[in-house]
């Protein structure tokens, strides 16, 4: 009876642990994970593989967005760069817009500073992903949530 | 000496300054103040703010000959800076010769028409927001400040009965939301007091600058109910009423809005 | 007319990274829009961006309809002599833009 009981007991204590361990992991910054990378397929293509270190830049765009036609948006690159490594390409990839790569900032020459600004279209409230690809062929990646809503009223002309 | 007496109180009542505001000068707000940082942001820097673009051609357009008379704005009006700082802040006005009230877009059309003997333009065209813009943007941060006298009275009395009444499917005056609801929120938004002081705006919705005339008729769509056409005379009315009722707020134009 | 903004600040130190910014007249239309007929308004998007600094490459962009109307670009660029900042820009309909500023590094 005893045997019984402990071993349940164990069974039960490590499914409880497993799920909270992955109750833990709803509550991690959605963008570290690498699982959230699936949700983009373009982006996935875009990777062919690869795994983006998520760190080293920043991602800003306002939490909660005033008008999905136009959202301010700011990409950085925490340096230094000279003498390794420098940004070549920073790839901007929507979740949810009919056209999921938004756009592809180029950077041919060795910059010290390396900060985008822009302003975006975002159709409904989704997440953007930045990818920075450096000359070595390492990737940085972030990512940032962006709720949109529609306008209290319709605009008919 | 009664009836004299009557004439005199009738008369006082009829100076501007005796009308009763509908939101006193400590309550009056822009709808920048209602508007989110980024929106704020993006009006207060000359660069980024989308409407400049629009002020810019607006400034080649104020040079430029045109028309059979193949003359320019500055032809007549020389430097805008200094001929038209102010004249924003007192539009829509009445003129008596006319018999008319004009917007600040129909008096430029009518410059263009009967003075440079060019082809009218039509309301929200890029050319006409351009020159409105700039003409709009040598008063900014001068308080608006309209005549509502005389023959603009009529007009205005009318406008205020327009804003008053119930309009559309959602049977909404315009006071319901914007002399008894600003502030309060409205879906993800916060209502405003519905002041036209920043216009010709660059409203994010319509991705491009677009005048006070368009924002009047997208919020008579926005309660279901018809639009008159743009340019027409009860739009011009109540532009007149908005003026008066923000006087005192500065021009912000070009605004941004979202 | 083309139309454009540009500022960079007046002048810049040797070796230091400045500001640069610009904002390009453009309608970006998604190809999503139908007109008030209902007939759809054709893609036209401001879709190559690149600037040179005293003809050199040292910024471009590839955007598409994800790019809001009247694109507006901030980025840095490394001063290093004076002379010109020439940006040059191509849309979906093969319409050219171009604009220059001047750079006076010290």
């Amino acid at each position: 009876m005893i045997g019984r009981g402990s071993r349940r007991l164990r069974a039960r204590r490590r499914l409880l642990q497993g799920g909270g361990a992955l109750a833990l992991a709803r509550w991690l910054p959605a963008y570290a994970a690498d699982r959230d990378l699936l949700d983009i397929p373009a982006l996935s293509a875009f990777l062919a593989g690869r795994s983006p270190r998520w760190e080293r830049v920043r991602l800003d765009l306002p939490q909660l967005a005033d008008n999905g036609q136009a959202v301010p948006m700011k990409i950085a690159v925490d340096g230094p760069f000279a003498p390794g490594p420098q940004v070549r390409t920073i790839h901007l990839f929507s979740q949810r817009n009919p056209v999921p790569e938004m756009a592809v900032f180029e950077f041919p020459v060795p910059l010290e500073r390396i900060e985008v600004e822009s302003r975006v279209r975002l159709a409904g409230t989704q997440r953007v992903v930045a990818v920075v690809a450096m000359s070595d062929g390492v990737l940085f990646a972030a990512g940032a949530d962006v709720i949109v809503t529609i306008d209290a009223c319709m605009d008919g002309t | 000496m009664r009836r004299g007496l009557v004439v005199l109180v009738a008369f006082c009542a009829g100076v501007s300054g005796a009308q009763e505001r509908v939101l006193p000068l400590s309550v009056l707000r822009s709808g920048i103040t209602f508007a989110g940082p980024d929106v704020r942001a993006m009006q207060s820097d000359d660069v980024a703010n989308p409407g400049e673009l629009w002020v810019e051609r607006g400034e080649k357009l104020w040079n430029l000959p045109a028309g059979a008379a193949e003359r320019s704005c500055a032809s007549c009006h020389g430097d805008a800076r200094t001929s038209m700082r102010g004249a924003a802040t007192r539009y829509p006005a009445h003129d008596v010769a006319r018999d008319k009230l004009f917007d600040l877009e129909a008096r430029i059309d009518d410059c263009r028409t009967r003075r440079q003997q060019a082809s009218s333009y039509l309301r929200e065209s890029d050319d006409l927001l351009s020159l409105t813009a700039y003409v709009a943007y040598q008063s900014r941060g001068l308080p608006l400040a309209v005549s509502i006298d005389g023959p603009a009275r009529a007009a205005f009395e009318r406008a205020r009965a327009f804003y008053d009444q119930r309009h559309g499917q959602m049977n909404l005056a315009c006071a319901h939301c914007h002399d008894q609801n600003w502030g309060k929120r409205l879906l993800g938004e916060t209502i405003s007091q519905g002041h036209g002081n920043a216009f010709p705006a660059y409203r994010l919705e319509w991705q491009g600058l677009g005048s006070l005339q368009r924002r009047i008729r997208a919020c008579l769509f926005g309660v279901r109910a018809e639009m008159p056409p743009a340019g027409a005379a009860e739009l011009a009315e109540l532009e007149l009423f908005l003026a008066w009722r923000a006087q005192g707020l500065p021009v912000e134009a070009p605004g941004v809005r979202r | 007319m083309p139309d454009a903004r540009v500022h960079v600040p007046g002048e810049v130190p040797r070796g230091k990274p400045f500001e640069v910014r610009i904002l390009i007249r453009h309608p970006m239309e998604t190809g999503y829009r139908t007109d008030d007929a209902g007939k759809p308004i054709a893609r036209n998007v401001l879709s190559t961006f690149a600037c040179r600094y005293n003809g050199e490459a040292v910024f471009s962009a590839r955007l598409s309809s994800g790019i809001a109307a009247n694109p507006y670009l901030r980025f840095f660029v490394t001063a290093r002599d004076s002379g010109q900042l020439t940006f040059e820009w191509i849309d979906d309909s093969g319409v050219r833009g171009g604009e220059r500023v001047a750079v006076t590094v010290v």
